[in-house]
């Protein structure tokens, strides 16, 4: 029999593998999440030899996962395209917190003096999954707007966090040499929930996928430990191959977005004075030009080149239709239309491609920056749709700035340029954006999808 | 260091190098399922939690127990189901390419 069960685990991380690696490619993506689906399927089957139930505990099983199953399929079902980056934080956190408590209850069975082998994972897995679990719930709230997603500093912020981290530490250690009680666990718990918290406050709403990718590798590797004190080979082998291909996606994720990984887990400490000041210096009454509807139909009408800068505005507008009618319209009277997206455009690598692929784009026209940062100087007209800090010339002539050095499109070289925004308010990155300045720059406010209905209008009328 | 630690501690190892080579080339547009799709693989918690609530026999147990199974499938089901709807909009992509 258990034979058996570890063949059945050794095939389940091998659809796991697999199914990784289909993921990392377009062509597979779908099939490599039904893979690695099935892998799961069967760890859990072979895992129902292994179970001794007791009463109570038939009982909470059947019931947690009808619970869970109801939970998950719901959230995942009826959230928004816009609201998936949470959802992800939402569903990364329960696990953590999940590899958490079962190292707290594996623990519980030992009594005081556990055998190093199995505390020293269960202490890990705790103190990482609850930090990842915290964190996550963090992420979550900036994410959905729940509170600020401007980065909450203080002085001597780093310092609480290095003393709390040592605190934890020095507990951790108190643990596996003095004797493991039912308060310890506890307290380590608390201690690692407020160091999560304290670890994702300083960190922008803007980081926030980088963030909720490096807590996702965290999770992999507390599911690992706690797959060591259960003595379990496929937590092990699932848990490790999360934790190491999450820090790689995690370090691929910064790179996308031109930081390193360190300056985007402990950048806002000494950037927030640049960028306090940087508003400032900013915030006094300038003027904009704005226009009217006809008179940037016209002007869109009699383009030649015409390229959308999209962002996080159209996502919430749900504007991706109205942007592709738009294109519609104006490819009728042959404006060539392409659409810019940048790595992270939206709230994550990759979600502005999956709106406008709800929305039928063509995928000829979605255009990745590198193709098409050449383009917008022969372009008459950039159209930015709700975008803000990717298309911030600060990020190439500003050091200090908070997104210094960050690659942008180039719209600002566009002989035209019409900033579509629902106010002045600065973007996700809290800072000015001098484009809306610029001499060749008209802004035109309001709600990202009425504004380009109107624009469709005036194209027509053209 | 028993038998047992040592062979979990080889599976650890070789674990690690798998995933750092399995997923070297990732274009950005996959960054968001791909993240999501590991989201749901360490939902293999599941496994962990349904261990210990099987066997729960005192308070203690039984609510650490239930709390974990429902974290985990619902770590498990949620994380397959939005990566699904994720990619399932690629597919109107390819279906807009022809």
């Amino acid at each position: 029999m258990n034979t058996i069960i570890a063949l059945a685990y050794l095939l389940a991380a091998a659809l796991f593998i697999l199914g990784l690696k289909q993921l990392s490619s377009p062509k597979g993506a779908r099939n490599g999440n039904f893979t690695a689906a099935a892998g799961m399927v069967i760890a859990l089957g072979a895992t129902v030899p292994l179970l001794h139930f007791t009463k109570a505990g038939l009982e909470i099983t059947a019931v947690g996962l009808v619970i869970g199953t109801l939970i998950g399929t719901v959230g995942a079902r009826m959230v928004r395209m816009t609201a998936i980056p949470q959802m992800v934080a939402l569903f990364n956190g329960v696990g953590g917190g999940a590899a958490a408590l079962v190292a707290v209850a594996e623990l519980l069975k030992f009594g005081v003096h556990p055998p190093l082998a199995e505390v020293f994972p269960s202490v890990f897995s705790i103190v990482i999954g609850s930090v990842s679990f915290a964190g996550s719930m963090v992420a979550f709230a900036k994410l959905q707007e729940l509170m600020t997603g401007t980065p909450i500093t203080y002085p001597g912020q780093q310092i609480v966090n290095l003393l709390l981290a040592a605190t934890i530490v020095g507990f951790a250690v108190a643990v596996l040499a003095v004797a493991s009680i039912p308060f310890s666990f506890i307290a380590l718990m608390v201690l690692a929930l407020v160091l999560g918290v304290a670890f994702v406050l300083p960190i922008g709403g803007a980081d926030m996928p980088v963030v909720i990718s490096l807590l996702n590798a965290c999770t992999g590797l507390a599911v690992a430990a706690s797959g060591f004190t259960l003595n379990n080979f496929a937590l092990i082998v699932a848990g490790t191959l999360v934790g190491a291909s999450g820090s790689l996606l995690t370090k691929l994720m910064s790179d996308a977005m031109g930081r390193s990984l360190g300056n985007v887990l402990f950048g806002a400490f000494g950037q927030v004075r640049a960028g306090v000041t940087a508003v400032g210096s900013g915030g006094q009454a300038r003027s904009v030009r704005s226009a009217s509807a006809e008179d940037l139909g016209t002007l869109l009408a009699y383009s030649q080149r015409v390229i959308i800068v999209p962002g996080y505005g159209l996502a919430v507008a749900q504007a991706q239709h109205a942007a592709r009618e738009l294109a519609d319209v104006l490819e009728k009277r042959g404006v060539e239309v392409e659409y810019a997206i940048h790595p992270v455009a939206g709230r994550m690598p990759g979600h502005m491609n999956v709106l406008l692929a709800e929305a039928n784009v063509p995928y000829e026209q979605l255009k990745e920056m590198d193709q098409v940062n050449d383009d917008f100087k022969n372009a008459d007209v950039a159209l930015i749709v709700g975008a803000n800090d990717v298309v911030n010339p600060a990020a190439r002539t500003t050091p200090g700035s908070p997104i210094y050095g960050m690659p942008i499109l180039n719209a600002d070289q566009a002989k035209n340029v019409i900033f579509m925004k629902r106010s002045m308010r600065p973007g996700f990155a809290g800072i000015e954006n001098e484009l809306m300045y610029g001499p060749n720059t008209v802004m035109f406010f309001g709600d990202a999808k009425d504004s380009l209905t109107k624009l469709v209008s005036a194209v027509k009328a053209a | 260091m028993t038998n047992e630690l040592l062979n979990e501690l080889t599976f650890f190892v070789l674990a690690i190098f798998v995933g750092f080579e399995v997923i070297s080339k990732v274009p950005t547009i996959l960054h968001t399922p791909l993240m999501s799709g590991t989201n749901a693989i360490h939902g293999i918690i599941l496994v962990g939690a349904i261990l210990i609530a099987a066997g729960a026999n005192s308070p203690v147990t039984i609510v650490l127990g239930l709390v974990a199974v429902i974290l985990a499938t619902t770590n498990v089901v949620g994380g397959f189901v939005v990566t699904d709807r994720m990619l399932e909009m690629f597919k109107g992509r390819q279906a807009a390419k022809k």
